[in-house]
């Protein structure tokens, strides 16, 4: 499913502080200019395993390939190539947005003529242009949550890392983020590397999505890919008319495994298509259907099937 | 991101870092965070401020000094460096300007430190720091530089005014071998207050929280040169106690054991070794009694003051590495979260 050759790439990736396992054998690719979702409650091993991508901490074990260059051996040059907006991104606050900006790719070595004009574009892009000469003290949230992607762009990096980048921002801004992000995709072909705990919000987002929990790979794909492996997926909504009592007709078709009352309609759960069928019985009762949907396995059904389990082993790393 | 850049170099530059080839050479990024910490402290209010203060200080220092080298100077016209007196003589209870140095400067090496690494962490600007092209360690050594420079200036600004005022009261100026003292004197000053620098880095390393480093530094400070006196006197009496019959014996045996325990502190040293260097005339950094005082009319040059304060800037300066190196393996010890 990843498109084109992959920009990251991870085997058995380990980490381990003392006893406690925070990524526990990761494998995974990603492809060049995919937008990239890890997944996962607070604590299951997503901030562990940026830092090991970015170099920032040493792999227990396991190999970590980014941009064809190993992280612990040449930190520096895929330093150079990753741009990374930390969760709960801060900034030198008596500093005005350019300054702050001027640091990074000072830190970058952009001579400082091509820094101006990248300080600008990038400011631009994601929508500060007007407040370049303003303190950053003076910044909301959302502003200096887009103001990290800026300071991550300002090194035109072939791959951005956000981690956790929706937290503690207004519904508006999350919508804001994610439209800049789609565009840096589209427009510049940049690989992005989104962490959340949100499902909700990042999922339109992303290409495919890696879901954690304690520093376990559960599933990996598009948000199609991982409903298709939920077991739950024959569920219908049905609206009749006409029969005495739906619930023993419907109940009575083979394959259907329960049928309750659920938001004014009768939700039947069954273990395979069994719409003829439903149809077939309503109308042989002597009524007639006036509503049959089939319920997808839709977010909530994948968040709790994959995060609840989670919940029920001890969380082994706290965030 | 397709800016309109004409300049070919600038583009060959844009396509080595976006390309990141291994050409690039990320070297000496220390000097850019220096750079940045050092305009940093430069533009602070605090360094303002105390600049202010011991300049103040200093002033008062070498006004009350001025008067008493001049009515002395009519007839001790042969004395050599005079101008030194300046910073040594503490008639009218002020303490000399390089005892005051002592005391206020370390306050500028806390205020340049104290904040240095966990400032980072509380603004949560670390993580952004340490994922730019550099060396973990080239920004806990980029900050020390920059600590020093700023303190390096500071001590500069401080000199120059105290000592132009004093030139000024006097009438007269430095004779070219006391520059190369007061020059000296200067260096002792920059790595004395670079002991405090280290330390309070230190501090900002281990502790998440700046006002905790700025109170346990200031704690330190205020025991190590104000009450580290009285406590050293306290426990010289103990052990060595002098009654009321004294033999000469006893009262040097007390002495010199309250000065041993007072080279606890590196005020003690800096005093010593800047005392040797800013007055040519002395001969020791060990206890003086009054009859020894001139017992030798020859002044010493600079080279056997340098001799004479040798162990103590030693230990000064191995005292500052030592505080340094330990901050230093301390941060690249320290996970990048936590």
């Amino acid at each position: 499913m990843s498109s084109a050759e992959p920009i990251i790439t991870t085997e058995g990736l380990t980490k381990r502080y003392g006893d406690r396992v925070a990524v526990d054998q990761l494998t995974l690719e990603v492809g060049r200019g995919e937008v990239f979702g890890l997944l996962g409650p607070n604590g299951a091993g997503k901030t562990t395993t940026i830092l090991m991508l970015l170099g920032l901490t040493e792999p227990t074990s396991g190999r970590v390939r980014v941009d064809g260059l190993d992280p612990t051996k040449d930190s520096l040059r895929v330093k150079a190539r990753v741009g990374y907006v930390p969760d709960e991104v801060g900034f030198y606050d008596d500093l005005t947005a350019r300054e702050n900006l001027r640091y990074t790719t000072d830190l970058n070595r952009i001579p400082r003529r091509e820094a101006n004009a990248r300080i600008e574009e990038v400011l631009d892009a994601v929508g500060l242009g007007d407040a370049i000469d303003r303190r950053v003290g003076t910044f909301s949230r959302g502003m200096r949550q887009r103001l990290g992607v800026a300071d991550a762009l300002a090194k035109r990096p072939s791959i951005l890392i956000l981690d956790e980048p929706t937290v503690n921002i207004d519904p508006e801004g999350v919508r804001e983020l994610l439209a800049l992000v789609e565009q840096l995709r589209t427009d510049h072909g940049v690989t992005v590397l989104l962490s959340s705990h949100l499902l909700h919000q990042v999922q339109q987002s992303c290409d495919r999505m890696a879901i954690f929990v304690a520093g376990k790979l559960r599933a990996c794909g598009t948000v199609e890919e991982l409903a298709a492996n939920l077991p739950d997926r024959w569920t219908f909504d049905v609206d009749v008319t006409g029969v005495e009592a739906p619930e023993q007709v419907l109940a009575g078709v083979a394959g259907v495994a329960s049928c309750t009352r659920a938001e004014g309609r009768w939700r039947v759960h069954a273990d395979h298509d069994v719409r003829t069928a439903l149809h077939d019985a309503v109308v042989d009762a002597g009524g007639r259907l006036t509503h049959l949907s089939r319920v997808a396995a839709d977010l909530d059904a994948i968040y709790h099937e994959y995060f609840t389990q989670a919940s029920e082993q001890p969380e082994e790393v706290p965030a | 991101m397709t800016a309109v850049v004409t300049d070919t170099a600038a583009v060959q530059e844009r396509e080595e870092v976006t390309t990141a080839s291994p050409r690039v050479r990320y070297r000496g990024g220390w000097r850019i965070v220096a750079g940045k910490e050092f305009a940093d402290h430069v533009r602070s209010v605090r360094f303002v401020l105390l600049v202010v203060l011991i300049a103040l200080a200093g002033l008062a220092s070498v006004h009350s000094a001025a008067g008493p080298i001049r009515d002395a100077a009519e007839d001790a016209s042969t004395t050599p460096s005079i101008f030194l007196y300046l910073f040594t003589l503490s008639p009218d209870r002020v303490p000399a300007f390089h005892e005051f140095l002592g005391i206020l400067g370390p306050l500028l090496g806390i205020a340049f430190g104290f904040d240095a690494i966990n400032a980072e962490r509380s603004q949560r600007t670390l993580p952004r720091l340490v994922s730019q092209p550099i060396h973990r360690d080239e920004i806990i050594n980029g900050k020390f530089v920059a600590g020093l420079g700023a303190i390096a200036l500071a001590l500069a600004a401080v000199m120059a005014i105290v000592g132009g005022y004093g030139a000024f009261r006097l009438g007269l100026g430095p004779t070219s071998s006391d520059m190369a003292r007061i020059i000296a004197f200067y260096v002792v000053a920059v790595v004395y207050v670079g002991l405090w620098l280290a330390m309070s880095i230190l501090f900002s390393v281990i502790s998440r929280r700046a006002a905790t480093t700025a109170l346990t530094a200031i704690a330190i400070w205020l025991v190590l040169t104000l009450f580290g006196g009285l406590i050293a006197g306290v426990i010289a009496d103990a052990i060595r106690p002098v009654p009321d019959e004294a033999t000469v014996a006893q009262v040097l045996d007390n002495a010199r054991l309250d000065l041993n325990i007072r080279r606890v502190s590196p005020d003690q040293l800096y005093r010593e070794a800047t005392g040797v260097l800013l007055n040519p005339a002395r001969q020791t950094t060990g206890v003086i009694i009054t009859e020894t005082v001139g017992a030798l009319p020859s002044t010493l040059a600079l080279r056997d003051s340098l001799l004479l304060a040798w162990w103590q800037l030693v230990v000064i300066v191995a005292v500052t590495i030592a505080l340094f190196a330990a901050a230093y393996i301390v941060f690249l010890r320290q996970e990048v979260r936590a």
